[in-house]
């Protein structure tokens, strides 16, 4: 056939099915995208380290391991409150004329997602201490260490962050370890990423798959309260780690303590839904419980978990109770 | 959705079946082994009820026995038709007469055939080609080998450039541009001349083009350790101005192949060349749309991200490697190529379908619920292409399984082939929509990407050269090292996905079920470890490959032993003009 048989007629055509099929399905696509698109209202844009902070993350290459997307799927609720939808990415643009922009979705979770890792782990104590060495905080974590991002000084100056690192990592490090500026930076990045609520009365797109399980709801609520270990480890064990003894000079310990084992529900139900801040040698502890949307029943089974592990034997605290707390605090548990 | 049905899920159970070919494969044979020990358990029974009757002949039977011996017993002298004179082969009839005196540990595979028309200039240029892609591959598999390590020990460097977000492009490119890109244009310039019966148009360009790449591949990996890199799209981490100089060296090499093919001395164009040139034209097209340096903003760049990457794979290595298989099969099992049509037909289907699919590796995420719906169809569409290529490739085999054994290269063919089947078919059944559920964000990614872009195009680029270099050089690999190199690769390869896969699966289905994510990083331990066990494995093999790759080109010759008369004659008249001089 003539077609077949002249070099130009058959790669022309060729290429221009070729061409055709990429304008439809990518350019056009992803033009229409970018250009009928704006920010949410309540979205506020990245301040000037916030930006730095976000090459520092660029640069490591930190999207090889962690996404910051939360799929319409029900088992992505953990790492977001709602469905991530094209308005999230709008203000995003080129980072220069040199590199692309990063949306830094990613396409692996070796690592926990970041899209909402400002309201679920906010705390800079914490994140710097896991920059340095993710073991001190996480001990089964394979995250790389960043001790560049440190530096060690005979004496501190002033504005400087020191970070205390547990003994058993500090090998050969003489001196205070010191956070540079790149480190502060990531961390008011991993800070601002938080998930911003859509306008009001607009309804947010529904998570799909999700479980439809024959159990009734009452029983849900039953299972919930046998989990508490398992809701410890995913609210309260980064900081307070597995055994409860906390990290010295960082997170206190909740085996023995008398916040834990004492009889003020009162406090230790207010202290894991807004957080607290008294003691001046442990860093902050932000709200977990309403961060996280910790429904009563969440709570009880954790406070149970906490009162009875690690040597702890006080008594039992019942969901009544936790809910009257609740609403005394006048938070109203959402889930 | 119950998480404890997902075997009823289709795009489970198309992934399991295709796991499943070769366990089949080895339960028949299985089968046929107890089988075939339960009937000579049988025979042995019969035979035993024999000896049992001949213990009590009768004398005349005993009789006629001996008489029948005596007849058996009747010998000729050996001689009769031969006699006793010398034997000679007048017309030179025989050839490769086989010698049976000697142990023979590693089989004797058939001798690569010597083609010596092949201008010395272009041999110098593929063998360049192939040498530097050869470096490529193992120092990407070292990256990827240290990478694979540190899963498993993520203490065991503090240093910025060697931490595993920025070596992990490193790897993926150096593989990606360095080894598989140089090994198939240095491949296609042996390739297109051939099939065009001509010269190659330019050979300076073809330096050119190798000298660009090579820039843009050392550049590249230096500024990715650096910390300098595009913003994170996989395969997208060079930023433009290194990636240009990979376009222009491809874009250089495209006018060259072109000009080769439009001053052609056969009347058709071979669907090799169809092949390749169209690779290498989208490859152009794709760069250019993915690298464009002013657009791209919010989630156009996701969008462009999946065509992107999945054009990478799919329209140049792919494409590209079915072109040079089309060529090497059919030179190799010296027949021609099954159906013709069905290449065409694959090849159309091909540009069709692959071009619709890159969105899936974005499902479920925020881009448009169409797009992602069309990815899906594009990828149950692949059936198409990739059936009807592995049935030519098988059909031009069938007849001619026995070649199999008694050569070197074909194995890695045979492996490559059944690859394309089993991973491309395994990435339609993961774009399905609850399949992504289990696997998406997992190590499953991974070992795919392993089965294909190492099971499939680097075991094929393998057998090219081993078919390839030979020819050029007149030298040939040491069996036993190219076969070990083809054991630990292939053994490597399943060691590495494998576990991945399972482990995999697992970790999704402890997602779907809530539990804390740290749980899922401590469940990977054991499969992280069978992964960097299977790497080394790999890795090895590429050392011995590169050996091989060695011994074929060097040129410090050993002590030559002349086999040949012609060579013995030859030497003979030129030690005896030596001696008169």
């Amino acid at each position: 056939m003539e077609f077949f048989d002249n070099h130009k007629k058959l790669f022309g055509s060729a290429l221009q099915l070729f061409i055709v099929l990429t304008v439809f399905v990518a350019i056009l696509p992803a033009l229409n995208n970018q250009e009928n698109n704006a920010p949410l209202p309540n979205a506020k844009p990245l301040n000037e380290d916030e930006v730095a902070g976000k090459n520092v993350y660029i640069s490591q290459g930190c999207v090889a391991c962690h996404t910051q997307q939360v799929r319409n799927v029900d088992m992505d609720k953990v790492w977001g409150s709602r469905p991530g939808i094209a308005a999230d990415y709008a203000n995003m643009e080129r980072t220069d004329l040199w590199r692309n922009t990063a949306t830094l979705m990613g396409t692996e979770r070796t690592g926990p997602d970041l899209t909402n890792i400002g309201i679920r782990q906010p705390s800079k104590e914490w994140n710097l201490l896991h920059l340095y060495q993710p073991r001190a905080v996480v001990g089964k974590s394979v995250m790389p260490a960043y001790p560049w991002l440190f530096e060690t000084k005979k004496e501190l100056q002033e504005g400087d962050v020191e970070i205390i690192v547990p003994d058993e990592f500090r090998k050969n490090v003489s001196g205070k370890i010191v956070a540079t500026k790149e480190a502060l930076q990531l961390v008011a990045y991993l800070q601002s990423l938080k998930q911003v609520e859509l306008p009001t009365g607009k309804p947010a797109p529904e998570f799909l798959y999700k479980k439809t399980s024959s159990e009734n709801p009452k029983e849900k609520g039953q299972l919930l309260e046998l989990d508490g270990e398992s809701l410890y480890a995913q609210n309260c064990q980064s900081c307070h780690q597995a055994n409860g003894e906390g990290l010295k000079g960082a997170f206190p310990a909740l085996k023995g303590s008398p916040i834990v084992l004492g009889d003020d529900i009162e406090l230790f139900v207010s202290i894991i839904m807004l957080g607290y801040d008294a003691r001046p040698e442990f860093a902050t502890m932000n709200g977990v419980g309403v961060d996280n949307n910790l429904s009563p029943e969440e709570v009880t089974a954790i406070i149970n978990h906490e009162r009875s592990s690690w040597g702890n034997n006080a008594k039992e605290v019942s969901l009544e109770e936790v809910k009257n707390i609740l609403n005394l605090l006048e938070i109203t548990a959402k889930k | 959705m119950e998480t404890t049905n997902i075997f009823t899920e289709s795009g489970i159970l198309i992934t399991i079946t295709l796991i499943a070919i070769p366990i089949i494969v080895a339960s028949i044979l299985l089968v046929l082994k107890s089988y075939s020990i339960i009937r000579k358990q049988k025979y042995e029974k019969s035979k035993k009820d024999y000896n049992e009757y001949i213990s009590s002949l009768s004398a005349k039977e005993l009789e006629e026995l001996e008489k029948r011996q005596a007849e058996i017993d009747f010998e000729l002298t050996h001689q009769e038709l031969e006699g006793n004179a010398e034997a000679v082969d007048k017309k030179g009839l025989l050839h490769n007469i086989k010698d049976v005196n000697e142990l023979r540990f590693v089989e004797k595979k058939k001798k690569s055939q010597p083609r010596p028309n092949i201008e010395p200039g272009l041999t110098k240029l593929i063998l360049w080609y192939l040498g530097c892609a050869t470096f490529w591959l193992v120092f990407g598999t070292t990256v990827g080998e240290y990478l694979g390590i540190k899963f498993a020990a993520p203490d065991i460097d503090h240093l910025s450039w060697l931490s595993f977000g920025r070596l992990r492009p490193v790897h993926t490119n150096s593989v990606f541009w360095g080894w598989g890109s140089l090994g198939m244009l240095g491949l296609s310039y042996y390739v297109i001349p051939r099939v065009s019966n001509v010269p190659i148009f330019n050979l300076k360009t073809g330096y050119h083009s190798l000298i660009l790449i090579n820039a843009a591949v050392i550049l590249g990996s230096i500024s990715l350790m650096a910390g300098i890199n595009n913003g994170g799209g996989e395969y997208r981490e060079y930023i433009w101005p290194i990636m240009a100089l990979f376009g222009a060296g491809v874009f250089i090499s495209l006018i060259n192949f072109l000009k080769t093919i439009a001053k052609r001395k056969t009347r058709e164009i071979y669907v090799s060349n169809w092949y390749i040139i169209s690779a290498i034209m989208f490859l152009l097209v794709i760069a250019i749309v993915a690298y464009w340096p002013t657009w791209q903003n919010g989630l156009g760049e996701t969008i462009i991200q999946g065509y992107y990457m999945h054009q990478g794979v799919g329209m140049w290595f792919m494409l590209f490697s079915l072109g040079l298989m089309y060529y090497f099969l059919p030179q190799q099992l010296n027949k021609p190529i099954y159906s013709y049509s069905l290449g065409i037909l694959a090849f159309w289907a091909q540009i069709l379908f692959y071009t619709l699919i890159g969105t899936h590796h974005f499902i479920f995420s925020a881009i448009p619920w169409w797009l992602q719906t069309v990815a899906i169809v594009g990828s149950m569409g692949m059936v198409i292409p990739v059936v009807a290529g592995t049935t030519n490739f098988l059909m031009t085999f069938n007849g001619s399984w026995h070649k199999i054994s008694g050569s070197y290269t074909l194995p890695f063919y045979l492996i490559g082939i059944i690859f394309y089947f089993t991973g491309s078919l395994q990435g339609t059944a993961e774009a399905f929509r609850f399949t992504n559920l289990v696997w998406h964000f997992t190590d499953f990614t991974v070992a795919h990407s392993h089965l294909t872009m190492y099971g499939i195009i680097t075991f094929m680029l393998w057998g090219f050269i081993y078919t390839l270099v030979p020819r050029l050089t007149g030298k040939e690999p040491p069996q036993i090292t190219v076969g070990a190199h083809f054991w630990l690769a292939l053994i490597g390869l399943l060691f590495y996905t494998v576990p991945l896969m399972y482990g995999s699966t697992l970790r999704g289905l402890m997602w779907m079920d809530g539990k804390p994510f740290i749980d899922s990083v401590e469940l990977m331990e054991p499969y992280w470890l069978w992964r960097a066990i299977g790497g080394s494995l790999m890795w090895f093999s590429h050392l011995l490959f590169a050996y091989n790759f060695y011994i074929m080109v060097s040129k410090n010759k050993s002590e030559s032993l002349l086999l040949e008369p012609k060579d013995i004659i030859a030497m003979n008249k030129k030690s005896s003009l030596t001696a008169n001089i």
